[in-house]
């Protein structure tokens, strides 16, 4: 019997026959292959059907057991998993590192093998290192998902900003993005760099070169610190948060010099083209990177993206969980 | 693998016969047999007779050459013996074919006082294990503002100072170091690492840190502080040694110093010389202080270490505790250790490889380190310790993290296969090491 998937329930869907994931893990987009990516696009295209029904809910990942590992403050992220894991029917469980036993001194990787002496399904991670998700995979049997570790990914983020540009622009090859802001600091860049360089599109990243990763034009991109030139022409313009929290000093001198040389403005949005969406990860800083005008203006996606991010992340955990019953 | 007390005294005459045996010192490099009487070279040379010596008869293939000495080691002694303590330290050593080990001083508490040098040198002798050198600190705690004591350090038993782990920082501590060291004959040996600028990085700063999200340590964070401590040298008329330098600029800096007759000498470690930035991933056996670097750093130590401008290989062997490495990669401490790998490394990537000859190497692990710490090792010549290694150049050897001396485990090398290995080791005369990997060896059994 062939297993039925969201994915055959929507239209032409550009995956292919490719119905399951690889990795039992989502820890980085660099694991994805362009088929996988757009075979999660799909099923999350198909799972914001349910979240129009009267009751939102369906009972693909009944009786599985999914665990939010939040070691990092967040409203955004943690919320939309956990309606995620409601509309699939898991028992979602929250630990925050700030009512956990990191506060008594436990080390991650205990934390880690204490859950999974509880045999979660699936356990989506937060945490303030590069690289935390791993460590827990490699010490857990269940699945991990990503959901942010420290300066290095954040992968469905990344998923719902591409669910989100494909609503209005379905083909990424086309597409000129410029992701501009604190480079330095992004993991939301990072995944999203490769995913759109993996799909074709024609990726621009432009900060302070003080806030410019090492070898960033290794990764396929345009690197700049003019904006302007950044913009020019964009399909698509991605902002940035500036993470005053990840940072230790002597990135720029002041908020205001910043927002002067870096922050989108209207008058410099209409170097884009003129059906160009405004993007931003959340949350926002106003009158930082962003003008109130423009996070708020005609252009702005911002709110789809949170929308879409409550779809996308139940086609994550749906494919992960690698349930093969269909969705009614 | 058999490992011996060498007693001090009452030792007979043994007599290393045929075999290569390579010592720089001399500018001896060929079928030699060396004569060892009392814990000292007695004779040197071809077909010397036996008489009522034992006789150690060296298999054809094998090397024998002055006790190899890793100038940079950390023993975790006082303070911190579940990651090392002296005698797994001293045994490590043995087996890795060291005769001797310098100590870094950032115990618990820091070496920076005759109190805990002769505590150091106590436990070293109830090891009877490989010479272990106490390397004191510059300043009290190494917290770079006030200076040690460095006369009662020295007549404690330093060889050296350093603030390793730590760099000096201030400039003009660095200075009087330098001017005060010189005084006792001993050098500074410098952590080059500018604090601001290696910020709180975990890894080198280059698209591999950039892409796994790890806070950048520039190259340049070293290479400014190697320059000072050139400039500093040259105005002081002190001897600096660069502890485990890692970027192309240090290099050039030290080189340029030493065109100018700059007292300046640098070590390098094996992990800097084979591996780079590019196979760097969250496993924290990959993180160390300096962390790996970019290809082109790694071969401009290469070639370093081929055309003379590196004076030492030493490991910065920096034992940590299993419990220690298997956290987040920023919160992981800095080190990987090396002493029972380094031989293998060397000689399976320096002198198979056709970059360096046996008699540089040697140079580089015994004769070299020997000079800049004014010890009494690195060579053979008739009155030199009885301190031998005896190499086994075509062994082939696997790396087995599990089968270490040392305590600690931490290594990136575990299952590497490699040609070289280090066959056996006599202390003050007697074999305080055989390594029954090595079939050859077997002939160094004592009765």
């Amino acid at each position: 019997m062939t297993p039925r998937t969201p994915a055959d329930t929507g239209p032409a869907a550009a995956s292919g026959q490719l119905s399951r994931l690889r990795s039992p893990h989502l820890l980085s987009a660099a694991d994805l292959t362009p088929e996988e990516v757009l075979l999660i696009l799909d099923t999350a295209g198909a799972m914001r059907e349910v979240g129009t029904r009267p009751i939102k809910k369906v009972p693909a990942l009944r009786g599985k057991t999914v665990v939010n590992l939040f070691f990092e403050p967040s409203t955004r992220t943690r919320t939309s998993f956990e309606i995620a894991e409601k509309r699939l029917s898991a028992d979602a469980l929250n630990i925050a590192a700030s009512g956990s036993s990191v506060v008594k001194g436990e080390t991650l990787a205990d934390t880690a093998r204490n859950l999974e002496a509880m045999a979660p399904d699936i356990i989506v991670i937060r945490h303030q290192a590069s690289g935390a998700c791993h460590l827990l995979a490699d010490i857990c049997s269940s699945r991990i998902v990503n959901a942010g570790d420290g300066m290095h990914e954040h992968p469905t983020q990344a998923l719902l900003d591409l669910l989100t540009i494909r609503d209005h622009k379905p083909d990424f090859a086309r597409l000129k993005v410029a992701i501009i802001g604190d480079l330095l600091h992004s993991r939301v860049m990072r995944s999203n760099v490769r995913l759109l360089t993996m799909l074709g599109a024609d990726v621009w990243v432009c900060g302070p070169p003080t806030m410019m990763p090492a070898g960033i034009e290794l990764q396929g991109v345009t690197a700049t610190s003019s904006i302007d030139a950044a913009v020019e022409g964009a399909d698509v313009v991605m902002m940035l948060r500036i993470q005053l929290e990840r940072m230790s000093g002597h990135f720029f001198p002041s908020l205001r010099e910043y927002h002067e040389l870096f922050g989108l403005s209207a008058a410099r949005l209409a170097r884009a083209r003129p059906d160009v969406i405004v993007m931003h990860p959340g949350p926002l800083n106003r009158g930082v990177e962003i003008a109130s005008e423009v996070a708020d203006g005609p252009y702005s996606v911002i709110l789809e993206q949170v929308s879409n991010g409550v779809a996308l992340r139940m086609a994550v955990l749906y494919l992960i969980a690698g349930v093969s019953e269909g969705v009614d | 693998m058999a490992t011996r007390t060498p007693p001090q005294a009452g030792i007979g005459d043994v007599l290393l016969k045929g075999g290569r045996l390579v010592d720089p010192a001399q500018g001896a490099d060929g079928a030699c047999d060396l004569l060892l009487r009392g814990g000292r070279v007695e004779q040197v040379g071809p077909g010397l007779p036996v008489g009522e010596a034992r006789v150690i008869e060296i298999p054809d293939g094998l090397v024998v050459c002055p006790g190899l000495i890793d100038m940079h080691v950390h023993l975790r002694e006082p303070g911190q013996e579940y990651k090392e303590t002296i005698r797994s330290g001293a045994l490590a050593a043995l087996a890795g074919g060291f005769t001797g080990v310098a100590c870094m001083p950032n115990t618990v508490p820091v070496n920076d006082h005759p109190g805990v040098t002769t505590q150091i040198v106590r436990k070293a002798a109830e090891a009877g294990l490989a010479h272990v050198y106490p390397i004191g600190a510059v300043t009290a705690g190494s917290r770079g503002e006030q200076m040690t004591e460095f006369g009662a350090l020295r007549e404690a038993g330093c060889v050296a100072v350093s603030d390793d782990g730590h760099p000096v920082a201030d400039a003009l501590m660095m200075r009087r170091a330098l001017e005060y060291a010189s005084m006792f004959g001993m050098p500074v040996i410098n952590h080059c690492e500018d604090p601001s600028l290696k910020d709180d990085g975990s890894a080198h700063e280059g698209p591999t840190a950039a892409e796994l999200g790890l806070r950048g340590i520039p190259g340049a964070a070293e290479e400014v502080m190697v320059a000072r401590d050139v400039a500093l040298s040259e105005l002081t008329g002190g001897s600096v040694h660069i502890a485990h330098m890692s970027v192309a600029g240090s290099l050039r800096a030290v080189r340029a110093g030493k065109e100018r007759g700059v007292r300046v000498t640098c070590e390098v470690t094996p992990h800097h010389f084979i591996l780079s930035d590019e196979q760097l991933t969250y496993d924290t056996n990959f993180k160390m202080n300096p962390p790996l670097r970019g290809t082109v750093d790694r071969d401009a130590m290469l070639e370093g270490l081929a055309d003379g401008s590196i004076d030492a290989i030493a490991t910065d062997h920096a034992p940590h505790h299993a419990d220690d490495k298997a956290v987040e990669f920023d919160k992981a401490p800095f080190g990987i250790i090396g002493l029972e790998t380094a031989i293998p490394l060397v000689l399976d990537r320096l002198l198979h490889t056709g970059h360096l000859s046996l008699t540089r190497i040697v140079e580089l692990l015994a004769t070299n380190p020997a000079r800049i710490l004014g010890l009494p090792g690195g060579s053979l010549a008739p009155g030199a310790p009885a301190d031998v290694t005896v190499l086994a150049p075509d062994a082939e050897v696997e790396v087995s993290a599990a089968a270490f001396r040392s305590r600690a485990r931490n290594t990136p090398f575990d299952g590497w296969k490699l040609k070289g290995a280090a066959a056996a080791v006599l202390v003050g005369g007697r074999t305080a090491y055989v390594n029954d990997q090595v079939a050859a060896a077997t002939a160094f059994e004592v009765p």
